[in-house]
Parts: structure tokens; C-alpha cells; sequence
């Protein structure tokens, strides 16, 4: 085999730790009888060699019943005996699958989706037999055989309508019971009507039956919903499937020194936990015992790494980096800082929720005049002496052949087309309002920390640094995971002799290692070099400063050129960050922001994007941390990356899951073009009705004359959409950073 | 004429065989992972020690 490429994905996650096994058992479900069954997201998986070295290494543990990898899903589902964890984590992540939990609500299986499917098929077979005996009739069929024929028919569409059309009576009946339209009400209608008037006419042995106009109708129009939810379906479980930043539990330290996983609602005021390094910290707490450095980027946009001691306060999100924690907790999690977000955020509720789709609003203005139109028509042919039974025909004529099997058409085929050209540039997108308000937005707003940058600092004075004390300096940092010292070993990459007799870390402060009588630190300045009043990274050689290091947020891959093009295209770019001044200056500077704001708390950055719709503006929001969520929720339109917070990713309409920041250009690329497709669509639509209604009115309208109006603009409709597929979409595709995992998986 | 009281039962009941086929594989978690099926046939030998996939 030679796929396996795996990692692609998840650039910039490297720091998160896998979950711990405590964290996994506690995400496990009782089956009932005596196993327990969890499901974990393994991204690397990704061909048949991957599916048989995950399951053939899961299944040899001792208590492991079943193990079942979803190539479609990337996840895999354990079920094991008795009630201890087999080690399923540590067993992934030495073949190079490091696994994750993530959060879904369904648990693999899709209600919607089956129901359907299931429609689909009933329409699809009734659809299919009902066009055959309507072709026979078409051909000259008469007397009896075409009544029997009309039966058959009429018996065949029945179920179609029952399994089927309940999906559209019951879409309708919910719009018109909260007093709007939307495009299922004329179709529920017209499906309707052109059935009950079959009926009428078969019981009198009419000429015309319109069985298969209806269900072919219902076919047709499942076929673009069911594409449309599947297409949906993709994105979500896409961005479900990104790690679990949001622990869900915490280890617990009780007072008699024993200690317990529990859920995170159990945790009090007062209680004790436990915190490794490369956790995260699960709820607001005070630092009781230990040293580390904790990563606050996610929270509140700071981008440099903070020391924490006894007696620090931690936010509840933050990454602990360097040493274990035993913390006490100040705040229960229904009143941390995460809870705080998602208060603010419901109180936020704006712009998002008062958007009503461009299918709606047309079919808002388009089921009135139609059902206008045949209500006219009827009185007309009363009025000219026809007989009432010729005059209804004639309405329901133009119910059936104005019925939007065009228009139901028209934008969710766009829609799924544009969503499928998304997701192939690694861009989820929630659903297709979210294309149309990304269209409409003429301002952007981004957040710093994590967004405009990577979040992981970059060392900027390299090559001021002598060779040999970068050796140094990389051989003692690459025992570390604070993200300096990462940064150092990693950008250094030379091939190091120094060796040491001993190193050792002490969190938040640095590293230590002696080789013969020498102590070389690499740290806080005030630490290394113990009399200093210094600030910054240094080496010190007993004492003595001999290297100072300077360190700047890495620029995330494609901001620069993302943001030139985004300030000739809007009315305005804007920077809103967290951070302190100093750090937003110069990224402000090197992206080349003219507004920019630093140090704002989440309710400003709020604030802030309510100012601009105040003032007009449709506002783009890109962010990623905790502290943006609640921006996220309040903008027209928003966007975040893969390694966003989870409550972000849940805010945002679109998720990007490929690090270069053009993915907001080609977004934006894309929904416009989605735009002006769907505006095509809607005129191809009017267009044929305009044509098709005149006729209709007339009463030359034959069930083989609705039969092929209706497919013909169907497929006008879609071969417009499906050009968005040959769109080209100028983007510099920047090789992913691969993290390549651990051991390569086996090659079959 | 008479031959049309033969061939629509059949026609009919034919088409309803894979209608119920297909609902049966629907129900039965086939169309669960699409790409999984195609990737699985490449592997040969012994299925790994799993038990069918209906849950």
C-alpha cells in the first residue's frame, strides 16, 4: 500500500496530550451485558493497512471483544469486558494512531439520514414503475387497460407519498404553524392536490392521471435533501471528530491521599485535583503545590507561556505545559470561565438568528402569487362556461407545473455543490445559510493568538547565537515541552554533540545540566543567572549570561497574503486581540492591520463587532480561543480553525482544518460564486415558470407535458450548479506540516 | 392483453425484492461506512477477530 499520509489534519495540536485512561473509561458506555463499549477518533487512519493494524492490535488485548475502525468516520469503537480499561491509548498511540475523544451527540448513527435513505428508495421504486405504466398510457393505452394501469399507479404512489412525503407535510406544517413559508408548503400542497385529483379522475375513468408527476417530484427533490444532509453530515462529524479540548472530568485528590476520576459537575469549591502536564486544567482553581508553566492562548489570547507557582489562580481551558499541578478549585464548572463564554454568548444570540435564507425569503414571495395564479385561472374557465371539474384540473395544472421542483432545486444543489468544494480544501461548513452570509460580508475581524498566528513562538535571533552555544541550548532544551524550549530544539535542528552527565527540568523557571564542573542553564533570566534583574530566555555557563533568546509568535502560513487580499476586498479589516500591546504591535505591523485593539476582554470584542453592525457593517469574525466565542456567536458570519477551543468550533459556521489562513479567501471565493450561482438558478427557475404557467392557465398541459417540463428545468438547474466544480480557485496550497506519528503504521 | 395480468405482478414484484434488499442493508448498518467497505475487500485472510458488524 502506499497511502498512509497521515497527520495531514491536525498541525498545531501537537502539544495536546492523548486522553488519559481515566478520561477514557469515564467517556466508556455500559452495553448491559457485562462489556462496556467506547468510541474514539483516530485520524490517522486511513486505508485498508490502517484498518487491519488498528483492529488485529486492539482485538489481541486480553479483554477486548470487538473492535470495529470506521474508515468513513475515522473512529474507532472498542467493546471490552469486566469493568477495567484495556490499555487502548497507549496500545494506538505506539502503532502511530494517537486516539482522541470527541464530543458528538449521536453516537454513530444518523435517524435523519435512514429516514431518508428509506424515503429516497420507496419514491425512487414507486417513481420508477409509476413512469413505466405512464409511458404505456402516454403511447396510446385505452379503455380499461388505462384505467388498470391508473390504479396500479395510484396504488404504487400511495406508500411514496406515506414514507416519503410525511418529510415535506411535516417541514410545512411545522413553517405554517410558526406563521412562515418556506418551499415545502407549495410542494406539500401541490403533491397533494395532483394526487387527490388522479384519484378523482381514475374513479371516472379520466384520459389524465398525475400519479407520476407527484412522485417523481417527491423523488427529485429527495435526492438534493438528501444530498444536502449528507454533505452537512460530513462537515459536522468532520469537525466533531477534532480533539476534545474541554476536559470532561478531573482526578481528584482526596483528603486520605486516595484519589478518583470524576465528572466535572462533582467538583466543588475546596475540592483537590490533579493535574499533569500537558492536561488541561478543568475548572477555575489556586495553584496548592507545584511548579509549571501554563499555556493561556486558548483562554484569553496571552501568547507567551505563563510561570505558575502555590497560590497562582488558573482559568479553567488553560494548558498546563511543564510539571503536575495539585490545585485546589476556587469555582464549580457551572460558574468558571467556560461557563461565563457560553452565558455570554446566549446573551449574544444576534445577527445569525434574524438571517432568513434566500429559499425562504423567495418562497415567501413565490407560494402566494402561485397559489394566486391557480385560484385566477380557476375563476377564469368558471367564468368562460367551463364545467368545474375542467376548471380545477386546469388550477391543479398550474399547481403542478409551477411546483418548484426547479426552484426546491435551485439552492440547496448549489449548496451541496459548494459545501463538497469546501470540504476538498479542508473547510467544513455548518450549513448553507452560512455560504450566503459569507457572501454578504463586507467587513472581517481577527482574532491574534492562535488565528492570525500559530500560537507557538518562533526564535527570531538564531543566527546571532554562536553555533556552539546553540548546541548547547538545543541539546538541553529538546528535554523539555515547555514551547521555547520546543521552539529552540526545533528550529535549531543541527546535529548536536553536546552531552551532559545530568539534566533536569524545574518547572517554570528551565533547565539545568552539568557536564564535568560546568552548570549550563537554559531559562528565566532571573533564575539562570541568579543575580540578574534581566527578563527573557538566556544560557548561562555558571551563572554567566552567554546567550539571550528572543522569541515572536510564528505568523500562521498565508496571513500576510490572506489579509492584503481581504483590505482591497472589504470595507474594513480589523485586529481584535487579548494580548498585551506590545505583542499585537508587532504582528499588527508585520500583517499590515490599520485598526487593530489589544488587551480586550471577551464582552469588548462583543461590543466591538456590535458597533460595526451597528454602523452597517455585515461583520466576518475569525477567531479561535475561548475568549472569542462569544464574538464568534455575535458576527454575521464566522470562521476558526481546527485548533480552536471546542465551544469556538461549535460557534463558528465554517472550520478550517488545513493551518494556511487563505482558507478564509478561498471560503469567501467559493460562497460568492455559491451566490451568483443560486441567483442563476432562481432566474433559469422564473423563467420557466414564466414560459410553463401561460400554457398551464391555457390548459394544454397533458401529464407527458408536466412530466417533461419538470425534468427538463430539474436538469438546467443542476448542470448550472454543478459548474461551481470546475471553478478555479487560485490558492497556494502550502505543504501541511506533517506530524509524522511515532512509528510508521505497518505496511500490508 | 391477458399477458399484462402476468408482467406488471412480476414487474412489481421484482422491483419490491431490491427495495426490500435495500432497506434490509440500510437497516443493517451497511451504509454505515462506505469507504471502509471499499477498503475492506483489500484485506485478506482471517477477519480480525471481530464479530459482525450488526449492533
Amino acid at each position: 500500500m502506499s497511502c498512509c499520509a497521515p497527520g495531514s489534519e491536525d498541525l498545531a495540536l501537537g502539544l495536546q496530550a492523548p486522553p488519559s485512561d481515566e478520561e477514557v473509561a469515564f467517556a466508556a458506555r455500559d452495553m448491559g451485558d457485562g462489556t462496556r463499549q467506547v468510541e474514539l477518533s483516530v485520524p490517522n487512519v486511513h486505508c485498508a493497512a490502517c484498518i487491519h493494524t488498528v483492529e488485529s492490535a486492539l482485538a489481541r488485548l486480553d479483554t477486548v471483544e470487538r473492535a470495529r475502525v470506521n474508515l468513513s468516520s475515522k473512529r474507532v469503537s472498542v467493546r471490552w469486558r469486566g469493568d477495567a480499561l484495556p490499555p487502548i491509548v497507549s496500545t494506538l498511540s505506539s502503532l502511530g494512531y494517537p486516539p482522541h475523544l470527541f464530543d458528538d451527540a449521536q453516537d454513530g448513527k444518523d435517524p435523519v439520514l435512514s429516514e431518508l435513505l428509506r424515503a429516497v428508495a420507496v419514491s425512487g421504486f414507486a417513481a420508477g414503475n409509476i413512469m413505466l405504466l405512464s409511458v404505456s398510457v402516454w403511447s396510446g393505452a385505452e379503455g380499461a387497460t388505462r384505467d388498470l394501469f391508473h390504479w396500479v399507479s395510484a396504488l404504487l404512489a400511495l406508500p411514496a407519498l406515506a414514507v416519503a412525503g410525511i418529510i415535506y407535510y411535516r417541514s410545512a406544517w411545522n413553517a405554517l404553524r410558526h406563521g412562515r413559508m418556506n418551499m415545502d408548503v407549495p410542494i406539500a400542497i401541490g403533491i397533494t392536490m395532483a394526487y387527490a385529483l388522479s384519484i378523482y379522475d381514475t374513479w371516472h375513468s379520466g384520459a389524465h392521471a398525475y400519479f407520476d408527476a407527484s412522485v417523481t417530484l417527491l423523488f427529485f427533490l429527495l435526492i438534493g435533501r438528501t444530498l444536502d444532509h449528507v454533505m452537512r453530515n460530513k462537515a459536522r462529524a468532520a469537525v466533531a471528530n477534532l480533539a476534545r479540548m474541554a476536559p470532561r472530568g478531573a482526578l481528584v485528590l482526596f483528603d486520605d491521599g486516595t484519589r478518583d476520576y470524576r465528572p466535572i459537575g462533582e467538583v466543588q469549591p475546596g475540592t483537590k485535583l490533579l493535574v499533569g502536564a500537558g492536561e488541561r486544567i478543568p475548572v477555575d482553581a489556586r495553584v496548592v503545590h507545584g511548579a509549571s508553566d501554563i499555556d493561556c492562548s486558548l483562554v484569553n489570547g496571552e501568547s507567551a507561556p505563563q510561570p505558575v507557582a502555590a497560590g497562582a489562580e488558573v482559568h479553567a481551558g488553560a494548558l498546563n505545559l511543564t510539571g503536575p499541578l495539585t490545585l485546589e478549585a476556587v469555582r464549580a464548572a457551572s460558574s468558571s470561565f467556560l461557563a461565563e463564554m457560553i452565558r455570554l454568548m446566549e446573551a449574544t444570540e444576534g445577527g445569525r438568528a434574524r438571517y432568513r435564507r434566500i429559499a425562504d425569503r423567495v418562497s415567501a414571495m413565490y407560494a402566494p402569487v402561485v397559489h394566486l395564479t391557480a385560484l385566477v385561472a380557476f375563476i377564469g374557465w368558471m367564468l368562460t362556461g367551463a364545467d368545474w371539474h375542467q376548471a380545477i384540473t386546469i388550477a391543479i395544472a398550474v399547481l403542478i407545473i409551477t411546483c418548484p421542483c426547479a426552484l426546491g432545486l435551485a439552492v440547496p444543489m448549489v449548496q451541496v455543490v459548494a459545501a463538497r468544494r469546501l470540504f476538498e480544501n479542508g473547510i467544513m461548513v455548518k450549513d448553507g445559510s452560512a455560504l450566503e452570509r459569507l457572501a454578504e460580508a463586507d467587513s472581517a475581524v481577527f482574532d491574534k493568538t492562535g488565528t492570525l498566528t500559530l500560537g507557538q513562538p518562533r526564535l527570531t535571533n538564531m543566527h546571532e547565537i554562536p553555533p556552539r552555544l546553540l548546541d548547547v541550548a538545543q541539546a538541553l532544551a529538546s528535554h523539555s515541552r515547555h514551547p521555547l524550549s520546543q521552539a529552540i530544539a526545533q528550529q535549531a535542528r543541527r546535529s548536536t554533540s553536546a552531552t551532559f552527565d545530568d539534566v533536569s527540568e524545574l518547572p517554570g523557571f528551565g533547565m539545568e545540566a552539568r557536564t564535568g564542573g560546568i552548570v549550563w542553564r537554559l531559562g528565566r533570566a532571573s533564575w539562570a543567572a541568579s543575580a540578574s534583574e534581566e527578563n527573557g530566555t538566556v544560557l548561562t555557563r555558571n551563572g554567566d549570561i552567554v546567550a539571550r533568546f528572543t522569541f515572536a509568535d510564528e505568523i500562521r502560513p498565508g496571513a500576510r497574503s490572506t489579509i492584503d487580499t481581504l483590505k482591497k476586498r472589504l470595507r474594513r479589516v480589523e485586529m481584535l486581540s487579548g494580548d498585551a500591546e506590545p505583542a499585537c504591535r508587532q504582528v499588527a505591523e508585520e500583517l499590515g492591520f490599520d485598526h487593530w485593539r489589544s488587551n480586550l476582554l471577551p464582552a469588548d470584542k462583543v461590543s466591538r463587532i456590535e458597533e460595526l453592525s451597528g454602523n452597517g457593517h455585515k461583520v466576518m469574525m475569525v477567531g479561535d480561543g475561548l475568549n472569542d466565542a462569544p464574538a464568534l456567536g455575535a458576527a454575521h458570519v464566522s470562521l476558526a480553525p481546527a485548533s480552536a477551543a471546542d465551544i469556538g468550533r461549535n460557534a463558528a459556521d465554517f472550520v478550517f482544518l488545513h493551518g494556511n489562513l487563505s482558507a478564509v479567501t478561498t471560503a469567501m471565493d467559493v460562497a460568492l460564486r455559491a451566490g451568483q450561482l443560486i441567483r442563476q438558478n432562481l432566474g433559469i427557475a422564473i423563467i420557466y415558470n414564466l414560459i410553463a404557467v401561460p400554457i398551464a392557465i391555457l390548459g394544454y398541459v397533458t401529464p407527458l407535458v408536466a412530466a417533461i417540463a419538470m425534468s427538463g428545468s430539474s436538469i438546467l438547474v443542476i448542470s448550472n450548479a454543478l459548474r461551481l466544480m470546475r471553478m478555479g480557485i487560485t490558492e497556494k496550497r502550502v505543504a501541511p506540516k506533517a506530524t509524522k506519528p511515532a512509528t510508521e503504521p505497518l505496511r500490508a | 392483453m391477458s399477458v399484462l395480468a402476468y408482467l406488471i405482478p412480476v414487474a412489481l414484484f421484482l422491483g419490491g425484492i431490491s427495495l426490500i434488499a435495500f432497506l434490509w442493508a440500510l437497516r443493517s448498518g451497511q451504509y454505515e461506512d462506505l469507504d471502509g467497505a471499499a477498503q475492506r475487500i483489500l484485506l485478506d485472510g482471517e477477519e480480525t477477530g471481530d464479530k459482525p458488524a450488526i449492533r
